[in-house]
């Protein structure tokens, strides 16, 4: 069992959790990701470790409520515990040791980035976080990425920070030069588009790939992406690849495999039947401050 | 001993008693055990077709060599605590074997009675006295001696893990479990299927385990959250048996389509996560034509799920004859009873889809059988020109597993063998001191039983090399 000893909402359907789980706290690495089965009946769901204080023994998950499994977890309160968390899994991130990085995050990819910004931050590479939301109140993590450097902030409407993709911002960054490694995570579409830029200037670019997984051990092979003509598993060999090498298409259309499947649970949880959310405050209104 | 109750004449006249099975247009649509299991009037009348012999040649069946008669003698004497004893002396899970070990070519192919007639049903009545002992769970308690205050871990917890941690447990070592999943049993849990062998079992066999001392932890990865260099310094001994759980895929065209499945996937979501209940919150597709690919326990297992998840048509697509099947004859048989279809001689070209990237067929071709080769099989060979599109919706893969370099990666000074499995001596001792393995990992996808014989061997190897004597 899990504590949840803390509980944040960051924008309006991401919430951040903090969970006991003091070995994986003390050993995690930045890029590396656990399976959370919040109870008995639940789905197995991977999620990135966020953040990490090996002192209290606490790991953080950012969770965007996307559908039955991620609104069950968002809608727990401190002191509520989730039954299994395994992990740290994946390898950790390919840092460089001096240098330049980008660090582009979109959506709750930002949460994603953070640790990796952290742990380029701290071997002494300059960070340039690009990070970006629909609009204001969706952009996260900002704060604890301009203690790591520069952070440039993208709104699709312009309600806060410069208007546009967090790609036109990274072009120019590019454009400018020096650098010498770019980081993305975030939806699909938004690594494909990284990536495509990043391609010209031949500057090695590394994405954090998202397919549906079940054990995280190699053991399913239902993470299977295509990297350059040969197939792996995410969870074993990732979850992070050479964003030049994916094959995003293939990716995209296989997180769509449940599709119909996730809308009738999400249906069924909106409706009220959903068993572990039956109880509770409704995940998707504003946290209270 | 007691007098036979009927003379070896009586004996002999005797039939097989058959085993109790759901009807299969019924079956075919539940996840509920197919066997129904012996009345014990039955396993009496069985037990009796046993004549005794001096020089057992079933038990030289038997991978762990379990005393056949001298279980079956105490059934006929109506003494089942002692036959449970005696049973569970062997054999630690044979509520487990009773159903799943291939008993025509083991224990039963090697018994007398086969010779002229049918072979006396080992496997249903190993079945029925553990399946008493599970309602009379004192009988055959887990007694561990005095603590020796030694530490051993255990890697993974299939039959092989399962297995040595009773073993050692009973010879008085602390012993802690550690299991990747949420929950111990290994394939037992996540791949053989609820209708051959139901999950409470399982779940009995790890209480029994749990109660004589077995510290189970879960969810904990060995070569992430631990390494296998930190469970060495912090156990006195280690036995690994994280079993051959990564799947092998065609390496066809078209693999990675929405609707393919390794078998793992597949039967893991529908057992280990319960896709099978309509409310789960783990998905699985339930295709209209499911075609499953190979001719093993995973295949059959597989493809008869396919049938129970609603599958107009399951379809069984095997590159030899039925003869040359490696699944137990008796899931062969159930599978046709429920309505599989067996394309046989056929091999898989291709994976065929739509512009959605949905599977829409699978591309085949003939085959015909050439001459036996080195192992005496009779090797396929296509037969050109025979190319035909079998149209199905989903494909399952169950070709096999290789060994998970998950965890021996992070170990670079244990010896593997080309294939990556585990190297280990006759003792189940690795290449590094103190540190033995058993089951798949060491000889590749093989089965329960011997699984389960290579954790009892190396739980006595382990207590051997943590007591040396004087
Ligand atoms: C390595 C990795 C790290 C991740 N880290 C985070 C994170 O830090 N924060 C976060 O909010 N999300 C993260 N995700 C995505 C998260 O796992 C999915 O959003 C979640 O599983 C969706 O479950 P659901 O039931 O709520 O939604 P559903 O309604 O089931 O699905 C919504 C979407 O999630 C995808 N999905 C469904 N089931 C799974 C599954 N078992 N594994 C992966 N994807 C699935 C579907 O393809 C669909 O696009 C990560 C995914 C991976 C593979
Ligand atoms: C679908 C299917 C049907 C089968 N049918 C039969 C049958 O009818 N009869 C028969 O005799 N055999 C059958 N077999 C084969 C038999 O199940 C295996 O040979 C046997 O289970 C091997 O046992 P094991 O203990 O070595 O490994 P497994 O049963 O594979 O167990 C390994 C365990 O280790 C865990 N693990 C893996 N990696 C790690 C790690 N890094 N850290 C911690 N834990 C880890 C796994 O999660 C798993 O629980 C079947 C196999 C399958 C897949
Ligand atoms: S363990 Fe298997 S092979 Fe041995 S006697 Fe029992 S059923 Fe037969
Ligand atoms: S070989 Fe057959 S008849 Fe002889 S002891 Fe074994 S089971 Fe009995
Ligand atoms: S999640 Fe099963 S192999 Fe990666």
């Amino acid at each position: 069992m899990h504590l949840v000893t803390a509980k944040v909402q960051l924008s309006p359907n991401v919430t951040r959790l903090d969970l006991e789980a003091s070995r994986i706290a003390e050993i995690r690495q930045p890029g590396q990701f656990v399976i959370v089965r919040l109870g008995n009946g639940a789905e197995r769901i991977p999620l990135t470790i966020a953040d990490a204080d090996p002192a209290r023994g606490t790991i953080a998950l950012v969770i965007q409520a996307v559908g039955k499994s991620t609104r069950d977890l968002v809608a727990l309160e401190v002191g509520d515990s989730i039954l299994d968390i395994s992990g740290p899994l994946g390898h950790p991130t390919e840092m460089i040791s001096s240098g330049r990085a980008i660090c582009v995050g979109g959506g709750v990819g930002t949460a994603v980035v953070h640790p990796i910004a952290h742990g380029l931050h701290q071997r002494g590479v300059e960070v340039i976080s690009i990070i970006g939301g629909r609009s204001r109140e969706w952009v996260i993590f900002e704060e604890e990425l301009r203690r790591l450097g520069q952070v440039i902030v993208c709104t699709d409407d312009g309600s806060y920070g410069r208007q546009g993709f967090v790609t036109d911002a990274t072009r120019e960054v590019l454009e400018a030069g020096g650098v010498d490694i770019v980081y993305a995570v975030g939806p699909v579409p938004m690594m494909r588009a990284v990536a495509n830029l990043t391609r010209p200037f031949g500057v090695r670019t590394i994405v954090s790939l998202n397919p549906v997984m079940v054990d995280g051990t190699g053991m399913c092979g239902g993470c299977r992406v295509d990297i350059g003509g040969q197939t792996k598993f995410a969870c074993v060999d990732g979850p992070e690849f050479d964003g030049h090498l994916v094959d995003f298409d293939l990716l995209a259309e296989r997180l769509g495999t449940y599709r119909e499947f996730e809308q009738q649970a999400s249906a069924a949880c909106e409706a009220g039947s959903c068993r572990v959310g039956l109880a509770r405050p409704d995940p998707s209104s504003p946290a209270k401050p | 001993m007691n007098e036979p109750k009927l003379p070896l004449k009586e004996r002999m006249k005797i039939d097989r008693q058959s085993m109790p099975e759901q009807n299969a247009t019924l079956r075919s649509g539940n996840f509920l055990e197919v066997n129904l299991g012996f009345t014990e009037k039955m396993a009496l009348l069985e037990a009796q077709r046993c004549i005794q012999c001096k020089e057992p040649k079933c038990v030289q069946g038997c991978p762990v060599m379990v005393n056949i008669p001298r279980f079956l003698d105490f059934v006929v004497a109506g003494d089942l605590t002692a036959a449970a004893r005696s049973l569970f002396g062997d054999n630690a899970l044979p509520t487990v074997t009773g159903r799943v070990c291939p008993q025509e070519t083991q224990c039963e192919a090697q018994c007398v009675r086969g010779i002229k007639g049918k072979p006396v049903a080992i496997g249903y009545l190993e079945r029925f006295v553990a399946d008493w002992a599970r309602s009379n769970r004192d009988a055959v308690k887990i007694e561990p001696c005095a603590a020796t205050g030694k530490k051993v871990a255990i890697v993974g917890g299939g039959p092989a893990g399962l297995t040595a941690a009773g073993e050692l447990v009973k010879l008085g070592h602390e012993v802690t479990l550690y299991e990747a999943l949420h929950k111990p049993g290994g394939v037992l849990v996540y791949g053989i299927p609820e209708f051959r062998l139901p999950k409470l079992i399982v779940e009995e066999e790890v209480e029994r385990l749990v109660q004589a001392g077995v510290k189970i932890e879960n969810n904990v990865v060995i070569g992430r959250t631990y390494t296998l260099p930190e469970l060495r310094a912090q156990f006195d001994a280690v036995f690994i048996a994280n079993g051959a759980g990564l799947p092998v895929f065609m390496n066809v065209a078209g693999e990675n389509l929405k609707g393919v499945y390794s078998a793992n996937e597949y039967l893991t979501r529908v057992n280990l996560m319960e896709a099978y209940a309509l409310n789960s919150d783990t998905p699985i597709l339930r295709a209209r034509r499911v075609a499953v690919v190979g001719g093993g326990n995973v295949a059959m297992d597989a493809v008869r799920t396919a049938k129970r998840l609603g599958a107009e048509r399951a379809i069984l697509v095997y590159r030899r004859s039925r003869a040359e099947m490696p699944a137990r004859v008796e899931e062969v048989h159930h599978a046709d009873a429920e309505g599989v279809d067996f394309e046989n001689l056929v091999a898989p070209l291709e994976v065929i889809g739509n512009d959605k990237k949905w599977v829409t067929g699978l591309k085949c071709q003939r085959m015909e059988l050439g001459e036996p080769d080195a192992s005496g099989r009779r090797s396929p060979k296509p037969i050109p020109g025979s190319e035909f599109v079998l149209e199905c919706d989903a494909v399952v893969v169950a070709i096999g597993t290789r060994a998970n370099p998950l965890l021996t990666a992070t170990c670079p000074d244990l010896k593997l063998n080309r294939w990556g499995n585990i190297e280990a001596d006759d003792n189940g001792m690795t290449s590094i001191p103190g540190i033995f393995a058993g089951g798949d990992i060491v000889r590749g996808a093989a089965t329960v039983i011997l699984a389960m014989g290579d954790g009892k061997r190396s739980a006595l190897a382990i207590d051997a090399y943590l007591s040396p004597t004087p």
